[in-house]
């Protein structure tokens, strides 16, 4: 297989190359071609504008409440508007922004740096968007039908019993968990497939980034956790719909149990929010410090650990709830024991730095904030992790102060550096430079100000989710800081992403490689043309781009008239097999708006799953049902195979 | 930045069985995925169990034995179909496909069709206590993943009958029905074995 022939490709045929997988990868054109669209560029970039925009959203709810919580006895908001502010705060963040906003940068990041043409399923990927989206849809609707789930965002029974919280309030929560935990498990079995089958032809599993480490840790994550809580919002939904008893205590059933499932999926969460941060650090450490990561075999080991460790903690949420005290030890050995590959990343991200020659540019700024805020996120995590300390701290703003280190400290910060460093890929144009640095301080100081006084006030006693405190309290003074700080905070975020707006039509034109970067996705034009690479290239190491031939080893024999992607070995990625995709299809959309109908009228009667699966059922048919041999690749399996364009 | 060839992909296939295909690889997260739903219900079956003196509480009688186990029959004759089919699929073998999945099809039928009566023998309502409900969850997130994995078995089978049926692409989709398949029945075993002999013999 590997060629003996090694006359470059000349100018002429990389042209004629270009013109015939252009034929065939572009998207269509005409009125309603948005909706058919499938490549992992539009749907991967749609996916980031989506989530931002509930990101924005999310942030507004927070303004409010530090509003309304910045004096005492304050009345800008109602007990009952604000905990529908709060609740959806929270599940705006976690089921609308914190894992949609990571899968989707895989969506666009991942098929370039594996050196690929496609996502794994592009049609599934479409329909997993379009839930996220009417996910939103619904959840803020219901805001404005001051219908918004009411009970948190981890919406605790017996409070979210049919008892206690009559309406449809918990209801939507448990719907939009089904809608957004489908949409999160579809792509994260896209990305899974993607990275273990779709790899570059010799980039084998040692020679993987460390972002796409990252990812295909966090993905299987998804794939292990999040079916506890379908399952749990399923359950709750039974108990409210068709008078289930499973979380009713006098019938048989149990509100621990609650707990328990929630937290299952709830801690690892935690960890899928912020593993993929830990990819983008690593990403651009590399870069902006021109080394290669120190440590890469112990920074992979130490994903994997604190993914396995991930799923072994849920229960040091539940300290207060009076479990066995031989159980609690447990989890609080096992919630220190997370802090050694944390650290151990740490360290190795230092040696990086040390050794190498940073460039204090602001992706490498977003980063040095998230060494510093995400340190104290894991302190103040060490601390809760004794269980006397917690039942002290247990639902006071402490908690608060700590989750949000650790959230924004571990996910937001990567996140801002990230997209400031791929917005080049993704836009052919640069951010400006000079906003992003003022971006990034009035980010820095804004988080600290806002989140560190939050630890003094639960200290001292205050509870999270209150909608107001008593002037006696004393604290009046901590809390005007905090709401300054989040004035700040949202100063940055403003700046942030009106200098992305703007700069995505304005900006300097950025070229394939305007920072000089170590994996594939430089290797292409920004933006990339739809078929991703002319022609697929051939990895050698780590950083393929660093240490390149001056003619760049390449794959030939890749049918350009047809979808096809080169399938390779899950190991040592030598080429096993070339595999058509799939065209575009507006089916995906019309089954998604179908599902979303079924979960929607699921709220009011059972009756709407059962006639929504057999319409889905119709619409699925049709969705999978090969438009015409010839188009789809599928030539008789006895007729002999196809040829190559170039 | 010119390029030159080093690998020429020209003479592999375009598609391939097994753990060599995509299709394959969905599969595998897509029963993990599945598996991790019966476990938390599983375990939520036996918390709940906890909370109980005598599991089925008392004034409950016990589920009815015959229908399930008819059932446990059933999906273990229909592994011989199945792997006609997986083995004519791999060969490409379009006719032993074709009679083989409609054969399959009717294995599946016959158990939903069982599966009706094994409602009828729970012998609890859903509504009557925390053991009924878990009991009718459990079956019903069975029930749930077999039809949907029949309705797309009909589809598969109806679409080899077709014009599109004689592709390559195709019987990959058709060896991976078979391989879930499989996770159909091993998962059926140990649900089985929770609901209708762990009150007997736990």
């Amino acid at each position: 297989m590997t060629g003996t022939d090694v006359m470059p490709y000349s100018s002429t045929d990389d042209a004629a190359q270009h013109e015939v997988l252009q034929k065939t990868w572009a998207p269509r054109r005409g009125l309603f071609s948005w909706f058919f669209q499938i490549d992992h560029h539009s749907i991967g970039r749609r996916f980031l504008f989506t989530a931002f925009v509930w990101f924005g959203c999310g942030g507004i709810l927070a303004a409010l409440m530090r509003v309304q919580l910045a004096k005492p006895n304050n009345t800008f908001l109602s007990a009952d508007r604000y905990n529908q502010i709060f609740t959806l705060h929270g599940i705006t963040m976690m089921f609308l922004f914190g894992v949609p906003v990571m899968e989707a940068l895989a969506v666009y990041v991942i098929p370039l740096m594996l050196g690929t043409r496609a996502l794994a399923f592009p049609r599934a990927n479409a329909y997993a968007y379009y839930l996220f989206l009417f996910a939103g849809l619904m959840v803020y609707g219901a805001l404005f039908l001051d219908m918004a789930p009411d009970t948190g965002w981890f919406s605790y029974v017996p409070l979210a019993s049919p008892a206690f919280a009559p309406g449809k309030r918990v209801d939507i929560w448990a719907e939009l968990v089904n809608f957004t935990e489908i949409s999160a498990l579809i792509v994260a079995v896209e990305i899974v497939v993607t990275i273990l089958k779709q790899r570059a032809p010799g980039m084998s599993i040692h020679r993987m980034p460390l972002y796409v480490w990252s990812m295909l840790v966090t993905a299987l994550m998804i794939i292990f956790a999040m079916p506890s809580v379908m399952v749990a919002s399923n359950f709750i939904g039974l108990d409210r719909l068709v008078g289930t008893h499973i979380f009713n205590p006098a019938e048989g059933g149990d509100v621990l149990l609650w707990q328990h499932l929630f937290w299952f999926f709830g801690h690892p969460e935690v960890y899928i929010i912020f593993i993929p941060g830990l990819g983008i650090v690593s990403s651009i450490v590399t870069v902006f410090c021109r080394r290669p990561v120190f440590g890469y075999t112990a920074m992979v080991l130490s994903l994997v650990a604190t993914a396995f460790m991930g799923f072994g903690l849920w229960v040091h949420h539940m300290f207060a709830t009076g479990l066995p005290q031989s159980g609690e030890s447990f989890f609080t050995a096992a919630s220190m024991m997370i802090a050694i590959p944390s650290g151990v990343q740490i360290f190795c991200w230092i040696a990086t730095i040390w050794l190498g020659r940073p460039s204090y540019r602001p992706p490498f700024m977003f980063v040095l904030g998230f060494f510093a805020v995400f340190v104290i996120g894991g302190l103040s995590g060490v601390m809760v992790a004794s269980v006397p300390l917690d039942i002290q701290l247990h639902d006071t703003f402490f908690v608060v102060a700590h989750l949000h280190y650790v959230l924004i400290g571990g996910a937001v910060f990567p996140l801002l550096g990230g997209i400031f460093y791929w917005f080049p890929k993704m836009t052919g144009r640069l951010m400006h430079e000079g906003l992003g640095h003022a971006s990034f301080w009035l980010v820095f100081i804004g988080f600290n100000v806002t989140f560190f006084p939050m630890h003094k006030l639960g200290l001292s006693g205050m509870p999270r989710r209150v909608y107001t405190y008593l002037p006696e309290t004393g604290w009046g003074a901590l809390n005007l800081l905090a709401t300054i700080g989040a004035g700040v905070l949202g100063l940055g975020m403003l700046l942030f992403f009106g200098n992305a707006l703007w700069n995505m039509w304005r900006g300097r034109a950025a070229g394939a490689d305007p920072w000089g970067g170590d994996t594939l996705e430089w290797a292409t034009s920004s933006p990339p043309p739809h078929y991703n690479f002319l022609r697929l290239p051939v990895v050698s190491g780590r950083e393929p781009l660093w240490h390149e031939p001056e003619r760049a080893p390449v794959v030939a024999g890749l049918a350009a008239d047809k979808r096809e992607v080169l399938i390779t070995h899950v190991f040592d990625a030598a080429p096993d097999h070339r595999y058509v995709y799939p065209s575009p299809s507006p089916w995906p959309f019309v089954a998604a708006l179908a599902t979303a109908a079924m979960l929607v009228g699921g709220l009011f009667t059972p009756w709407s799953f059962a006639i929504g699966l057999t319409v889905l059922a119709i619409f699925l048919t049709a969705w999978f049902w090969p438009s015409s041999p010839a188009k789809e690749g599928e030539e008789s399996a006895d007729s002999p195979k196809s040829g190559e364009a170039s | 930045m010119s390029s030159r060839a080093t690998i020429d992909v020209s003479d592999l296939p375009d598609f391939a069985f097994g753990s060599r295909s995509i299709m394959w690889w969905a599969t595998v997260w897509t029963i993990a995925i599945e598996g991790a739903v019966f476990a938390a219900t599983i375990a939520t079956y036996f918390y709940l169990q906890g909370n109980e003196k005598s599991w089925p509480p008392a004034d409950t009688p016990l589920p009815g034995l015959f229908w399930p186990t008819v059932n446990v029959l059933v999906l273990l004759l229909s592994l011989l179909p199945n792997q006609i089919v997986k083995n004519a699929a791999e060969r490409c073998d379009l006719r032993t496909v074709r009679i083989g999945m409609v054969v399959a099809d009717l294995f599946a039928v016959a158990f939903v069709v069982v599966r009706v009566f094994e409602f009828h023998h729970l012998n609890v309502r859903w509504d009557s206590n925390a053991y009924g409900s878990i009991t009718w969850t459990l079956l019903g997130f069975h029930t749930f993943h077999l039809v949907t994995d029949l309705a797309d078995s009909i589809v598969l089978t109806v679409l080899m009958f077709s014009r599109h049926g004689h592709a390559p692409k195709r019987f990959v989709d058709v060896a991976e029905n078979s391989f879930y398949w499989y996770f159909v029945v091993i998962s059926w075993i140990p649900i089985y074995a929770v609901l209708y002999w762990s009150p007997r013999v736990l």
